[in-house]
């Protein structure tokens, strides 16, 4: 069937992974452990939003049951578009289960209202023992994660990237593909 | 540029046909003509990339674009392409490698100063759907077959017109020679013209794929859309010289450039028409839009 698509010229969507993100409850007691990074209590969802009524409609009762939902977890909530043309769902939490169990849900009733294709990804806000922030990616597509250190001037922090990828050990499966660690400037997490 | 193409393909046929009847070893040229093709495939990227005048760009020299694609291959789940910038005002953007590891996305100036942000990510998307259908390389093997089907053609008529003037009858040899060169020639040149309006159709049909799945992966086709229209209107409205300049490499873009005047009929175009490709878009926008 893939050389029938590829002659073809067909491509199918591809579907997000959801299963993994519930890692990154334990991996956050292991890098605490291990390396003393700490989570900021902040999360964000990432998606791509598709035009037309089916998607505005949607997203306005999508926004009243994850308020309602997130509320319930003691969780907060807030909504951004950057500069790419992208949306983000902040979710904050200070519980770190209860935040994975939210970001879990907003990605799930994405997927299940048909947006699966337009998640990009879910990322996790953490800072290591000297107050340097970084970021858990999560590819959906892909299944994996990997840490995104931005410093100033779009430039990233390669050294903390891979002692974070070090301390991560087996907890969590990382993007072994290091091209695939792409750079997502304008995070809107504190 | 579609005469001149199918002339240079003609030029090429008949010089190999020639070649057969004087070398009569077709071994030995479907080797040569093979040869041609596949280094054509293997450097499609660097050859593109020249012919354009095109450079690779680092994401500290074009932080934006290539945080779109970044971002864009993350969502197909694909890996990224290198990205390239082509210093010319003809607005316009392609796609090339053989595959997905080797593949080059570049954009001109003309497109990034034209194009707003979110119509260039689109123009983007269809040119990331390409790599990801791998339309070098199945163009190329469209293009090598219908060669191969020229050669089969005139290796049987020239085994059968030998094999029947044969045993003993060494006098028609001689006569029958020079027909069947020009049978071979006529042969070839009918296959390679049929063969050359099948590549041409398969290209179309391509295009329109990247299309869909272009708009499909930014959920927006009204953006492709509105870059379409910008950049074909943009088109007529650009000296004709620069156009020309860049005719030949029409198959690899996004919108072909065409000078003005050139009547071209739509069975030789590589790419659909306007029309066709907006009324695909407008479907699927009235897709995407009802309620989930």
């Amino acid at each position: 069937m893939k050389f029938l698509d590829a002659l073809l010229g067909r491509s199918k969507p591809a579907q997000p992974k959801l299963d993994a993100l519930f890692g990154v409850t334990g991996a956050a007691i292991g890098l605490e452990a291990a390396a003393g990074m700490k989570p900021t209590g902040q999360a964000a969802v990432c998606f791509k939003p598709a035009s037309g009524q089916g998607f505005a409609a949607a997203s306005e009762e999508l926004k009243g049951l994850l308020d309602l939902a997130v509320a319930e977890a003691g969780s907060k909530l807030e909504v951004t578009d950057d500069r790419y043309g992208y949306r983000w769902i902040v979710i904050t939490d200070p519980e770190m289960e209860d935040l994975v169990t939210s970001v879990h849900l907003v990605n799930s009733t994405l997927e299940q209202y048909g947006f699966g294709p337009q998640l990009l990804c879910s990322v996790f806000g953490f800072k290591d023992d000297h107050g340097q922030r970084f970021h858990l990616v999560y590819l959906y597509k892909r299944g994996t994660f990997y840490p995104f250190a931005p410093l100033d001037g779009e430039r990233r922090d390669n050294e903390l990237e891979l002692r974070v990828k070090a301390s991560l050990g087996g907890d969590l499966p990382v993007e072994p593909e290091l091209a695939r660690w792409f750079g997502l400037w304008g995070i809107p997490l504190g | 540029m579609v005469g001149t193409m199918f002339l240079l393909g003609l030029l090429y046929v008949v010089f190999v046909a020639v070649l057969i009847a004087i070398l009569k070893s077709w071994l030995l040229i479907v080797l040569i003509a093979g040869g041609f093709l596949f280094f054509q495939y293997f450097f499609s990227d660097r050859l593109a990339l020249t012919a354009m005048r095109a450079h690779e760009v680092s994401p500290e020299q074009a932080p934006e674009l290539h945080q779109m694609v970044d971002r864009l291959c993350a969502l197909a789940d694909m890996p990224k392409p290198k990205v390239a910038i082509a210093d010319s005002d003809i607005p316009n953007a392609f796609a090339t490698g053989r595959n997905q590891q080797h593949a080059v996305v570049c954009v001109t100036t003309g497109i990034m100063r034209r194009l707003s942000a979110p119509e260039l990510e689109a123009v983007l998307s269809h040119e990331l759907s390409h790599v990801a259908h791998r339309d070098v390389a199945v163009m190329t093997i469209a293009s090598f077959l219908g060669i191969l089907a020229g050669f089969v053609v005139r290796s049987s008529i020239y085994a059968g017109a030998w094999g029947g003037g044969g045993w003993g009858r060494s006098n028609d040899r001689d006569n029958n020679a020079g027909a069947v060169i020009l049978l071979v020639v006529l042969a070839s040149a009918v296959v390679y013209a049929l063969s050359f309006l099948l590549t041409r159709l398969l290209s179309r049909y391509r295009e329109l794929s990247a299309d869909r799945s272009g708009a499909i992966l930014i959920g927006r086709p009204s953006l492709l859309a509105s870059a379409l229209v910008k950049i074909t209107g943009d088109m007529g409205r650009i000296p004709t010289r620069d156009l020309r300049a860049a005719e030949p490499l029409n198959a690899f873009f996004f919108a072909p450039a065409l000078a003005p005047g050139f009547s071209f009929s739509t069975l030789f175009a590589t790419h659909p028409p306007l029309e066709r490709r907006l009324e695909q878009l407008e479907r699927l926008e009235t897709q995407l839009g009802r309620p989930a």
